[in-house]
């Protein structure tokens, strides 16, 4: 599904990622861990095609198209979903035109009729419930006024309504409490079948006890130095990372 | 001096002028004149004008209509008011002149007066006479005078005391003309004792030559009364709009404003609110859409006098291409307007180079136990949301659609009338869309 190859990616003229490598395939899900400023964000966003990124060498291909050759509306419509950090505050834009806007963009480059009034309404409730939002959060302006975990749900709770191929989720762990990331694991889980696939970008292994995933990837000074399977993470989790930096 | 012409036609045209207006109207031109003489037009050497050199839209030949000759046209015909849910008293002023052509059938509350200006000061002379040309002051500003001299008619909402007129009432201004015109139209609106009222005003330009309008509005909110005067402009880009708004009001009344200049050529809005009461409460709100050569320039002036009064002024501004903005907001607390709450906020959004915006927030404190606040920016649209929404497969262009119409939002939240909201967004959005080019119909009605 997804092919990254030699991938090197500056912003502001330093290079963060130094020629990664890695592939996804459906059903899979990776952990990509790895200290503070080893380009994990970074990674997220070049997927994503954040605009304050340049991509100097390597490849991505997704679905075995060229991703870097696609607008960033255009990864999203061909099923790439990123769950941003730090989610943006849109005043003035409410949750149900957005995501309205959202899901019918998308439906309309698959060549589909927009969604009808009743359906859209019906997948909002059961998404949000599968989330356990209130139901006030998704009246409000986008993320505006949020807290930092319904800010992190609600990425999730987009997630499940456009319902993308391959999800990278960027610390979407942080600023959650347990419960919270209960639910969010569960929302996670519920949506990953055969057919998608995940990529979860974190610090700690505490996500990973809730999400299991198939494949752990370190990240460090924008290379992946070690890939392992759910054991990798425990073993950071216990050892840190040092041991892996400087053997 | 551009001015000559002016007090040349004024002093030869005066018995004109007179005998096409009423006695009420008609005394006051003689100050007006005075005034005029010693002022003239405002010119950019004035602070206040910095970036609007208003004397040079007179400089031209415009024709006036000072002799009513009709103009040919039915509005009632042309601006068929059958949009759902916008349920509205509606009147009409043809350039400068009230149309009474069909005998108007409305159900408002006993004692309601909305019509014609000649009319009402003939019909009604004390109250016109306590109002008209006292609340708008001439001195200083010589658009106001010039008005004055040359205004013969106009519209007039009375409310008496303890009446609500639950319908908001709506005047369309349609401007009409064979030749360049000049237009001086007046607005007098008066809200007794605990009274409330709705005013939606449009400006709509038919014919396509210049037209230069001058319009003053008085508003006066007695105590406890509940005015709001909405305005939308969309007029052709060969229209010069210099608007004066002056608003008093007593204790615990309040005034709702919105200005929305969604089409235009040349504007410059005054706003001057009094708070001449205790515990009154003004609200402002501005919003102007502006691209090609357009020019907007908003100047709002809020005097507090006495204690726990409220204001809030929020005005924005979005240009593209070439287009000029002003903002300047003064706040004025006295001496004794303690407990006083002023908050203005000004947010303007650039999106070409070319554009260019001029802001000014002006806070002038004598009490000491009072709460104020400004807030200024001017920008373009912000990049991070904007990824975030193609993120989620939303088109480059319609994101920045949404971000344009999202930005507007709060300006058009202050509006009371729902259903106007609903409207006003849709044209917001069609203006944004490059749907709303010229407009030729009243786009609210339509």
């Amino acid at each position: 599904m997804l092919k990254i190859k030699n991938l090197h990616a500056i912003v502001e003229n330093q290079e963060i990622l130094k020629g990664v490598n890695l592939e996804v395939k459906p059903g899979e899900i990776h952990a990509v861990m790895g200290p503070n400023g080893s380009g994990k964000s970074t990674l997220a966003s070049v997927l994503a095609g954040h605009p304050k990124f340049e991509v100097t060498r390597g490849s991505i291909l997704f679905k075995d198209k060229d991703l870097l050759e696609m607008e960033p509306e255009d990864r999203a419509r061909e099923g790439l979903f990123l769950s941003f950090q730090y989610p943006v505050e849109i005043p003035g834009v409410s949750m149900v035109n957005f995501m309205r806007a959202a899901i019918n963009e998308q439906r309309k480059y698959k060549g589909e009729q927009p969604i009808s009034a009743t359906d859209f309404l019906k997948l909002m409730r059961d998404k949000r419930e599968l989330l356990g939002m209130d139901s006030q959060l998704v009246s409000r302006s986008v993320n505006e006024g949020f807290s930092g975990g319904e800010k992190k749900k609600n990425e999730i709770f987009q997630m499940a309504m456009i319902n993308p191929l391959l999800a990278i989720l960027d610390e979407t762990d942080s600023g959650l409490d347990i419960d919270a990331l209960r639910v969010v694991a569960a929302g996670v889980n519920k949506l990953q079948t055969k057919e998608n696939a995940t990529i979860l970008i974190t610090h700690y292994q505490r996500l990973l006890e809730y999400i299991k995933p198939d494949f752990v990837h370190v990240l460090y000074d924008g290379k992946i130095i070690k890939s392992g399977g759910a054991d990798l993470a425990l073993e950071l989790e216990s050892k840190g990372y040092e041991w892996l930096i400087n053997p | 001096m551009i001015e000559q012409q002016y007090i040349d036609l004024f002093e030869n045209y005066r018995r004109d002028l007179d005998a096409n207006s009423s006695e009420g109207m008609n005394r006051h031109r003689d100050s007006a004149f005075d005034t005029f003489k010693q002022i003239g037009f405002p010119t950019s050497r004035m602070e206040d004008y910095k970036h609007s050199n208003i004397v040079r839209v007179f400089d031209a030949d415009l024709g006036l209509n000072i002799r009513n000759i009709p103009v040919p046209v039915n509005p009632y015909e042309a601006f068929k008011c059958d949009v759902p849910n916008l349920n509205t008293h509606t009147y009409f002023l043809i350039n400068d002149r009230f149309y009474n052509e069909v005998e108007q059938r409305k159900s408002l509350p006993e004692g309601v007066y909305a019509g014609g200006m000649r009319q009402f000061s003939e019909q009604y002379p004390e109250q016109f006479q306590k109002y008209y040309t006292q609340i708008a002051d001439s001195n200083g500003n010589g658009i106001v005078a010039y008005n004055t001299m040359f205004a013969q008619d106009g519209f007039v909402i009375y409310v008496p005391k303890n009446v609500a007129v639950e319908k908001p009432l709506q005047l369309i201004n349609i401007l009409r003309g064979g030749v360049d015109l000049n237009v001086n139209r007046r607005l007098l609106i008066i809200a007794e004792e605990n009274a409330h009222v709705k005013l939606l005003v449009c400006d709509h330009a038919v014919d396509d030559v210049k037209f230069v309008v001058t319009q003053v509005t008085e508003i006066f909110a007695d105590v406890s009364a509940q005015v709001d005067v909405y305005e939308l402009e969309e007029n052709s880009e060969k229209v010069t709009r210099l608007n004066n708004l002056f608003s008093e009001q007593k204790d615990k009344s309040k005034v709702v404003t919105s200005s929305i200049t969604l089409h235009n050529g040349y504007t410059r809005n005054n706003f001057r609110f009094r708070l001449l009461g205790a515990h009154a409460e003004a609200h402002a709100g501005g919003l102007a859409i502006c691209d090609k050569e357009q020019h907007i320039d908003n100047f709002a002036v809020l005097d507090h006098s006495k204690p726990n009064c409220m204001s809030d002024e929020l005005f924005k501004t979005v240009l593209d291409d070439k287009a000029t903005g002003v903002f300047c907001g003064k706040i004025l607390v006295e001496k004794d307007a303690q407990k006083t709450l002023a908050y203005q906020t000004n947010r303007n959004l650039l999106n070409s180079e070319n554009a260019q915006m001029f802001a000014k927030p002006q806070l002038e404190i004598y009490a000491d136990d009072v709460k104020c606040s400004h807030g200024l920016t001017t920008g373009h649209l912000d990049e991070d949301s904007l990824f975030y929404m193609r993120s989620r497969g939303i088109e480059k262009e319609e994101a920045r659609l949404l971000l344009l119409v999202a930005f507007t939002r709060d300006v058009v939240d202050l509006i009371r009338i729902p259903s106007l909201q609903e409207r006003l967004t849709s044209l917001i959005n069609k203006r944004f869309r490059g749907e709303l080019m010229r407009c030729g119909n009243c786009n609210v009605c339509k």
